[in-house]
């Protein structure tokens, strides 16, 4: 494969974004969870 | 949605008249997450849809004729600034419902598409880069395209500093909201500076219906917008219940305050009466 450390760089960066952001919000919304009551977590 | 203006404190009252708004304030039982049956769908559909992009954009699909293998980073690259648009879309009209209803959802949606937009930027700008290093020969040039999403990036960052001031929440919601709504003419240069200004970056390559890219190559691009598509909703509906718990979090804290200050003000009254 030619490019190969760019294509790397590339995906490898976008999943390594993506990974920990969504871990932020989903730890983030975890914290906020267990202050706000249920009735206020009209997905739940 | 509830109102901005009510002041109900919700939760279980205690004897002095405070909320319970305590890590005790999720009933036994209750998941403490931003997660459904709907969301925990959509992320496993996420997930294989992402394998699937794996396989297509990494293995299936053959190498470009001219860009060889740095075409790859197309399958990736395209869908994401075509999110960051839609993230950028979705801000400016819920920055105008906000303007229009003043209900907390709108605001909070604002605010979570800009901040979802703004990581889908720094993919597109990254993968970018990284694709004009083998193929112009440098990682930037300030060409009409790459300058314009720099400034849309820029503008993003700008708009979620807003939202952080520590003012009045509702002239910081309405001062974001105007930022939000200029996102739109924003997202028009950007898409349209290929073809306003002589560009070193190429033209659209599917906005036609004779598209520049077929076969297998077309396929891992589509399999690219699906995946990064439901990449983009997973996260977009996680923040979106993060930014209306943070709501809901300062909402009650302004409850909490203003409850303490009562019973404070009416021990204070009782104490100056009793002498009497």
């Amino acid at each position: 494969m030619t490019h190969a450390g760019y294509i790397a760089a590339g995906w490898g960066g976008a999943a390594a974004l993506i990974g920990a952001y969504a871990a932020w919000v989903l730890r983030r919304g975890r914290a906020l969870s267990r202050q706000v009551p249920p009735e206020e977590r009209r997905w739940s | 949605m509830t109102s901005p203006t009510s002041t109900t404190v919700s939760g279980t009252p205690s004897g002095d008249g405070r909320a319970a708004h305590t890590p005790a304030a999720a009933a036994p039982g209750t998941p403490g997450h931003t997660g459904s049956r709907a969301s925990r769908v959509l992320g496993i559909l996420a997930l294989g849809s992402i394998v699937l992009l794996v396989l297509y954009g990494l293995v299936w699909s053959p190498a470009d004729a001219e860009m060889a293998d740095s075409v790859r980073l197309m399958y990736i690259h395209v869908p994401a600034a075509s999110f960051m648009y839609t993230g950028c879309f979705i801000t400016a009209v819920a920055s105008a419902m906000w303007l229009r209803r003043r209900t907390p959802g709108w605001d909070a949606l604002a605010g979570a598409s800009a901040e979802v937009a703004l990581v889908f930027a720094a993919i597109t700008l990254g993968t970018g880069s990284l694709w004009g290093r083998p193929t112009w020969g440098t990682y930037w040039t300030w060409d009409a395209r790459l300058t314009s999403t720099a400034l849309l990036t820029t503008l993003l960052v700008g708009y979620l500093a807003l939202r952080r001031l520590d003012v009045d929440p509702t002239a910081r919601s309405t001062r974001a909201a105007v930022l939000g709504l200029l996102l739109v003419p924003n997202v028009i240069i950007v898409n349209r500076s290929v073809e306003w200004w002589r560009s070193l970056h190429q033209r659209s390559t599917l906005v036609k219906l004779d598209p520049t890219i077929e076969g297998q190559m077309l396929v891992a691009l589509m399999v690219g917008f699906l995946a990064i598509g439901l990449v983009f909703t997973w996260l977009l509906v996680h923040r979106f219940r993060v930014a209306w718990l943070e709501y809901q979090s300062e909402r009650l804290d302004l409850d909490l305050a203003l409850a303490e200050r009562r019973a404070e003000a009416g021990r204070t009254t009782g104490a100056g009466e009793a002498p009497a």
